[in-house]
């Protein structure tokens, strides 16, 4: 039985690493399908990226200690978000601070969308939220 | 061309034609004004929005033997209570003593709206003819005598946009704004917002009946900081802050879904009120005047941190269109106030002065339409 699993990671890369090209290596080597997230890379600065792998459990573990042993740090991501839609007012103050734009408002209804796929599970929208709607909570 | 009175009538009658301003606009667009003016009776207008400057009188009965409250908590809350033996004002933005950021008395006016009880303690030094000294008891909604939200200052007409310069993450009343310019955020309904579509206060004046928290309220006065001498696009709406009212209303009737606290980060607490207000089409002025549009509203973005003197005018088309450019950078925006309630609200009152529930109201005065720009407070002393 093959076992499939997806999971979503931040990857930091030291001003060194910034171009190595770790993505062909987790899609090459580790036959992992890669979906990013968010990205923040500049030349000769410390990079970051939000990505989502899948791929065979075993091949998930060893791409993750790769990572490691590259001097790229690597926090995965084990909590989840949720949204209490009943008490939301659709104010829009938390697409403000929300990085992969999972959060969004605007026409043709102002009604606050959240895409689960998109969301980064950082949780800047829980604090910016004036209504206490929003909440992390630990996957088990 | 046509009176209040005459527009009672229609309402009356059930003959009225009531829109609201969003749909104001496609009217005009395609009749013109002249016409519009003759089908049009009423315009609709809402927001929903948090406005600090809110808080509630409240009445609480006297026990026996009875008491001269001289400090008053409102679970846990202090309510002011320099006025008569059991009058106290909560204001909306008093934090709680023991659980600070965390509750405040805006959370104490959505709680009493719903029905909760709330614990009320008070003290006094006692005298001859009030000997109590102290008391604590529960009142809500059906046991207080009156309680009426009173607001020096709601609706402002216009409000200037945020951003933040610094390379630091800052915590403000207008939400969280990113560093180097990382965001922008604004507040107002824009097209749908009560004084913009009556910019130079022809028809919104003192007396003029509203809806306030899902109840019907007043216009007890201008507001404070109502600053009708602001910058003025050739339309006539303000570009920024300008007038502003001081609302009444019972808050026995309203509904907590349109009166809600609200806690932003590192700033603290305030309240989200909901209003709306009608406005007759008394001629083609009044039918210009409330057709007008996000692309022709503007507002200036400023920089909270107050580190730079940075402004850019915008439109709230340009606004609501998700992206600004600033420095040649797109910046994100985000509305801080809730379009989809305001657009709720335009529609309750729409549908409730159709039925002949909802009356409009001549103004017994109407609100100072120039004035001496906002004095500053000077500092004497350390
Ligand atoms: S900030 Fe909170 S209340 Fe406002 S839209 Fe987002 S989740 Fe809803
Ligand atoms: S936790 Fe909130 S702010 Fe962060 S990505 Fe998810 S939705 Fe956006």
């Amino acid at each position: 039985m093959i076992d499939i699993n997806t999971i979503k990671v931040s990857l930091t890369f030291p001003p060194s690493k910034v171009t190595f090209p770790l993505m062909t290596k987790l899609v090459r080597v580790f036959e992992l399908e890669v979906n990013i997230l968010h990205a923040d890379v500049r030349l000769n600065k410390t990079g970051k990226l939000i990505v989502e792998l899948t791929g065979e459990t075993h091949n998930i573990d060893d791409a993750l200690k790769y990572i490691e042993e590259m001097g790229i740090t690597c926090h995965i991501f084990n909590g989840t978000l949720t949204w209490d839609e009943e008490k939301c007012v659709h104010c829009g103050a938390c697409t403000s601070v929300c990085p992969s734009r999972a959060l969004t408002i605007g026409e043709p209804d102002y009604t606050l969308s959240f895409d689960k796929e998109k969301c980064l599970v950082c949780g800047l929208c829980v604090k910016a939220c004036p209504l206490n709607v929003m909440c992390l909570a630990q996957r088990e | 061309m046509k009176t209040i009175e005459e527009i009672n009538e229609k309402i009356k009658n059930g003959t009225a034609v009531v829109v609201t301003a969003e749909e104001m606009i496609g009217i005009v667009e395609e009749m013109g004004t002249k016409k519009a003016a003759q089908k049009v009776d009423v315009v609709t207008t809402g927001t929903f929005s948090p406005m600090c400057s809110s808080g509630a009188f409240i009445n609480f009965g006297h026990s026996s033997p009875p008491i001269r409250m001289t400090r008053v908590w409102l679970n846990d809350v202090m309510a002011y209570a320099g006025i008569a033996a059991v009058d106290a004002y909560i204001g909306a933005t008093e934090l709680s003593e023991s659980q600070g950021m965390a509750y405040g008395g805006a959370h104490v006016m959505e709680d009493f709206i719903s029905g909760k009880d709330i614990r009320l303690y008070a003290e006094s030094y006692g005298t001859d003819c009030y000997p109590r000294k102290s008391i604590t008891t529960t009142i809500n909604r059906d046991n207080v005598n009156q309680a009426f939200m009173f607001n020096p200052r709601n609706c402002y007409q216009n409000y200037y946009a945020g951003t933040n310069s610094t390379n630091k993450t800052i915590y403000t009343y207008m939400g969280t704004l990113l560093p180097n310019f990382g965001n922008v955020t604004y507040c107002t309904s824009g097209q749908l917002s009560p004084l913009l579509n009556d910019p130079e206060y022809r028809t919104i004046g003192i007396g003029t009946r509203v809806f306030l928290g899902g109840a019907q309220g007043y216009v007890a006065y201008q507001g404070t900081q109502h600053d009708p001498g602001q910058e003025r696009m050739p339309n006539g709406t303000p570009v920024g802050g300008a007038g502003t009212l001081a609302l009444i209303g019972d808050m026995k009737k309203m509904s907590a879904r349109f009166v809600r606290a609200a806690i932003y980060e590192k700033y603290g607490v305030t309240l989200f009120v909901g209003v709306g207000i009608p406005i007759p089409v008394l001629d083609e002025d009044m039918a210009a005047k409330t057709s007008v549009s996000d692309k022709d509203i503007f507002t200036y973005i400023v920089d909270k941190s107050g580190a730079t003197s940075f402004s850019q005018l915008v439109s709230y088309h340009e606004l609501r269109s998700g992206n600004v450019v600033i420095n040649g950078k797109k910046v994100p925006t985000a509305p801080l106030s809730s379009m989809k309630v305001a657009r709720e609200i335009a529609d309750i009152l729409k549908q409730q002065i159709l039925k002949g529930e909802f009356l409009i109201s001549e103004p017994a005065e109407l609100l100072p339409k120039t004035g001496e720009r906002l004095n500053k407070l000077d500092v004497r002393g350390d």
